[in-house]
């Protein structure tokens, strides 16, 4: 029998390690006990580009305290930390192209030793002149950082006829846009303990997205099998995309001073050594140029935009793609042409950060929108609303939606919740506006992480009637955690409290690929769906002998299993689990899932690229002082459609703190660099909102639930951040009549772009 | 030195180095974990303990300023299995997502409900300005500190 209702799923539940984290009781990296654990130190460029040519190894190895240095020529296997490429080495060898480039390991008794040891590196270093300005890196007398012309990866979409498009056009606008890095700032920094076993295996344990990278990452470095790395996910203290890839670094840092030395390892780093070397949001610079008939409907698209992607290639290219499949932002569009390159630079590697290179694009997408409406005196929610897709519409990609478009819904009722705008201010110095962005997010990993679109889990029962369930994704403050209990408690009618998930460890579950692309709940939801599902069938066929009836009248709910027929009976579920241990029933079972039907052509950037689309509308409500610059957020209104939302608060709390870290990248946030070198790494100069500047954030949940989803839920924890600076920018627009095309939205580009509006 | 002050409402006697920070003081000689390093320069609030009822960061104070002091970490909220009603709060209200800010974010917010009973939405936001949060956005922790100080009023 089907339930018509769900007993946990789409409810309000308390996250199962919530009470763990307000005791202070979860254990983080630097949590775990380490009396007799060597530091670990990094040495590190000083300059952004130049020849190595030595080190004082023998003077640091004689310090006190000191127990060994690892460099470059110590590494047992390849020296190599593997992400999308192979061009990044653990440690810097011939060249070093970036400050804070990692070029060796000092290990030391205490914190204090290794402190004092990297105090007194002496790097013989020769400085070459150095790439900085992403721009210029196609110059053909640019230092050469990657390959013959430092370009990591070119993408396209040729769509239609674009020359027709503009032709025909009613109304063309184009815009040259800017957004600088952002970082992380996830609380906790990044750390990791190394421990060699007695087998030769090395067991490391630490903060981090991704635990089958980093032991991709370990193997390749220390020469070992995958089969003798194990790699335990510690409790992680936000990540947001900066735990992604650069946690294998961090690993095989500390893993190579527990192979040098035989002992455990532990590195944490100070949060300026975070800062200054960790990854970060790409920098882009984007032209932009939309055609629209005098209807406001978009015709043509032609687009050509770079994003930085530092020294090495890491996950560029593949940022660079999900940027290019979100070029066009969610609406029907027949001709589009866009090109699209992530370029090499001495400057730190950038990574996946929330929305992985689509906050970019849609700032300019979004603010082209609002220009078309303008120069038509067309309203920016009716100019969406007649463009937007909708259920077999075609996307920039040609891909033919098929369900769970609710990208409408959310524009509509994003409307309803923000009423009427507040009064326009006149007089004093105070203005008022409103902006809007219409947005979508393509779920998961798409056509090009079709390889690593599987997940696996396991879930056991227990005599106690609890259960235990694995999964290879990782916890990192999202909520997973608990919306995948709820799934299991759902499935098994055990009540979400007994339902406990174990630390994800590469040695219980097989690869299942990242913790990235908001693919964990809905990935490992389905894999846990298809773990309980054998365990379901057995309890019903025993509840179904001791009810003297068939497994199908049966109904699981929480703590019990119900049937109609023959007589309405209610066993409680205990009684059904005492008996499958009495008759020694399996009770543990492993699920696996995949994803098929991505498809995507590189020649003409055309295909199925995800399985499916989350969409959001955000209203946003800003005062903006004329004589100081200040643009300060009222109100934010955030409609998503999430497919299903498995857990309310959680859902709500992704959209709450998704938009707050948004309007940081509008207003904000801003790493100021210097030749290459980061000037303002810790929060004092790099400021992110506090809870006094945060505005209210009132989120919409919009439910088009999608068929490939559990319960129709669909991943969508990276969009609350994607459109949130447009929308502001849309909102300034509104309020001043001046339209900024640099991020962040400063005081002094607010005063800037008043007075030469004042000028005209 | 030797170091007299009061931890969690016991009276604690210890050799320590003067200069030792207080957060690597509690953290690595008292085994109390639950304060979280997050930037080491009273920058971001994490390592939020409170002195004489007051929220200082213990990255920026020295053992040699607490002699005689009484000292609160979150290990002293709790009464046994008995959550203090800020961390049962932001249990209930989901002001919990990494967890890392979540130690002084309640520190503060003991703080500020020791001297302010009844405090606004304003009052609650000044009151944690000093504690970042990167996951929630903060609704649900002003939510969450409501939440308490209506509950410790109807007590």
């Amino acid at each position: 029998m089907k339930k018509d209702s769900y007993s946990v799923i789409g409810g309000r539940v308390p996250r199962s390690d919530a009470r763990a984290k307000v005791c202070g009781t979860e254990k983080f990296v630097a949590d775990y006990p380490h009396a007799g654990t060597l530091h670990v130190a990094v040495i590190r460029s000083p300059v952004p580009y130049g020849e190595l040519r030595g080190v004082n190894r023998t003077e640091l190895e004689a310090l006190p305290g000191i127990v060994a240095t690892v460099f470059a020529e110590d590494i047992p296997g390849e020296n190599c930390v593997p992400i999308v490429g192979r061009d990044m080495p653990c440690l810097a060898t011939g060249k070093v192209n970036y400050v804070g480039e990692p070029i060796g390991l000092i290990a030391a008794e205490t914190a204090e030793d290794a402190r004092r040891a990297l105090a007194s590196v002496k790097l013989d270093i020769h400085s070459l002149p150095a790439l900085i300005d992403p721009e210029k890196a196609r110059d053909p007398d640019a230092p050469r950082v990657f390959g013959d012309d430092n370009v990591f990866s070119h993408l396209v979409i040729r769509r239609g006829d674009v020359e027709k498009g503009f032709a025909e056009a009613a109304v063309v606008v184009e815009g040259f846009y800017r957004t600088p890095y952002q970082e992380h700032a996830y609380m906790e920094p990044q750390g990791m303990i190394a421990e060699p076993e007695g087998d030769g295996s090395m067991t490391v344990t630490g903060s981090m997205q991704c635990p089958f990278y980093v032991q991709g990452a370990l193997a390749t470095v220390l020469g070992l099998p995958l089969a003798k790395v194990r790699v335990i996910q510690a409790a992680t203290g936000g990540a947001f995309g900066g735990k992604e890839d650069v946690p294998s670094l961090v690993a095989t840092q500390a893993a190579l001073v527990a192979w040098r030395t035989g002992r455990a390892a532990r590195l944490i780093y100070s949060r300026e050594e975070d800062i200054l070397s960790m990854s970060k949001r790409h920098p882009a610079v984007i032209r932009y140029r939309s055609a629209a008939d005098r209807d406001g409907r978009l015709l043509a698209v032609d687009a050509d935009y770079i994003l930085d992607g530092g020294a090495y290639a890491t996950l560029s290219p593949v940022v660079l793609w999900r940027s290019l499949v979100h070029s066009v932002g969610p609406y029907r569009c027949p001709n589009v042409k866009v090109d699209a390159r992530a370029v090499a630079t001495n400057r730190v590697p950038c990574g996946a950060f929330r929305g992985f290179g689509s906050p970019q694009i849609l700032f300019a997408v979004e603010s082209q929108m609002d220009r078309l409406a303008a120069e038509l005196n067309i309203d920016p929610v009716e100019i969406r609303r007649r463009n937007l897709l909708s259920d077999g519409d075609a996307t920039a990609t040609g891909q033919i939606l098929e369900g769970s478009v609710g990208a409408l819904e959310t524009l509509e009722k994003a409307q309803s919740a923000a009423g009427k705008a507040p009064p326009k201010l006149s007089g004093n110095s105070r203005r008022t506006g409103r902006g809007v962005s219409t947005i979508f997010y393509g779920v998961g990993l798409g056509a090009t992480g079709q390889h690593l679109a599987r997940t696996g889990a396991t879930v056991q029962v227990l005599q106690d009637g609890s259960a235990i369930f694995s999964v290879g994704t990782t916890e990192m403050g999202q909520g997973m955690c608990t919306a995948l209990a709820q799934i299991v408690a759902e499935e098994l009618g055990i009540p979400v409290s007994r339902v406990h998930m174990t630390a994800t460890d590469t040695s219980r579950v097989p690869d299942s690929g990242p913790t990235v692309a908001s693919r964990a709940t809905t990935m490992s939801g389905n894999a846990l769906l298809r773990a309980c599902s054998p365990i379901r069938q057995t309890l019903l066929r025993i509840a179904a002998d001791l009810a003297s009836t068939e497994p199908q009248n049966l109904i699981v709910v929480q703590g019990r299993i119900e049937t109609t027929a023959p007589k309405p009976r209610s066993i409680p579920l205990q009684d059904v689990i005492d008996e499958c241990y009495r008759r020694r029933e399996n009770l543990a079972e492993e699920g696996w899932h995949r994803v098929e039907g991505t498809t995507f052509d590189t020649a003409t950037g055309q295909g199925n690229a995800y399985v499916t689309y989350a969409w959001a509308t955000n209203i946003v409500d800003v005062e903006v002082d004329i004589e100081t610059g200040v643009v300060e957020v009222k109100r934010i209104v955030a409609a998503h459609d999430v497919g299903r939302a498995v857990n309310l608060d959680g859902v709500e709390g992704q959209i709450e703190g998704g938009s707050l870290q948004g309007v940081g990248f509008a207003l904000l946030e801003e790493i100021i660099s210097q030749d290459g070198v980061i000037q303002n790494p810790e929060f004092g100069t790099y400021s992110i909102p506090t809870a006094a500047d945060a505005p209210k954030v009132e989120p919409v949940v919009v439910e088009a639930p999608f068929d490939g989803g559990p319960f129709g839920a669909k991943g969508f924890g990276e969009q609350p951040l994607m459109g949130i600076a447009p929308a502001i920018a849309n909102a300034l627009a509104d309020a001043t009549g001046i339209r900024i095309f640099e991020l962040p939205l400063t005081p002094e580009r607010v005063l800037a772009a008043l007075s030469q509006k004042k000028k005209k | 030195m030797k170091l007299d002050f009061t931890l969690n409402g016991k009276p604690i006697s210890r050799e320590v180095a003067a200069d030792k920070r207080l957060v690597d003081f509690l953290r690595e000689d008292m085994g109390l974990t639950g304060t979280k390093e997050g930037c080491g320069k009273v920058e971001c609030g994490t390592c939020t303990v409170l002195l004489d009822g007051h929220p200082v960061c213990s990255c920026l104070m020295l053992c040699a300023q607490i002699g005689g002091r009484h000292i609160v970490t979150i290990e002293g909220l709790r009464d046994g299995d008995n959550l203090h009603f800020l961390q049962a709060a932001f249990v209930d209200a989901g002001a919990v997502q990494c967890g890392f800010c979540t130690p002084g974010m309640i520190l503060s917010g003991a703080a500020l409900l020791a001297e302010n009973p009844d405090p606004d939405e304003e009052e609650i936001r000044r009151a944690i300005a000093g504690n970042l949060c990167r996951c929630t956005g903060y609704t649900k922790i002003v939510d969450a500190i409501r939440l308490a100080a209506n509950r410790m009023r109807d007590k």
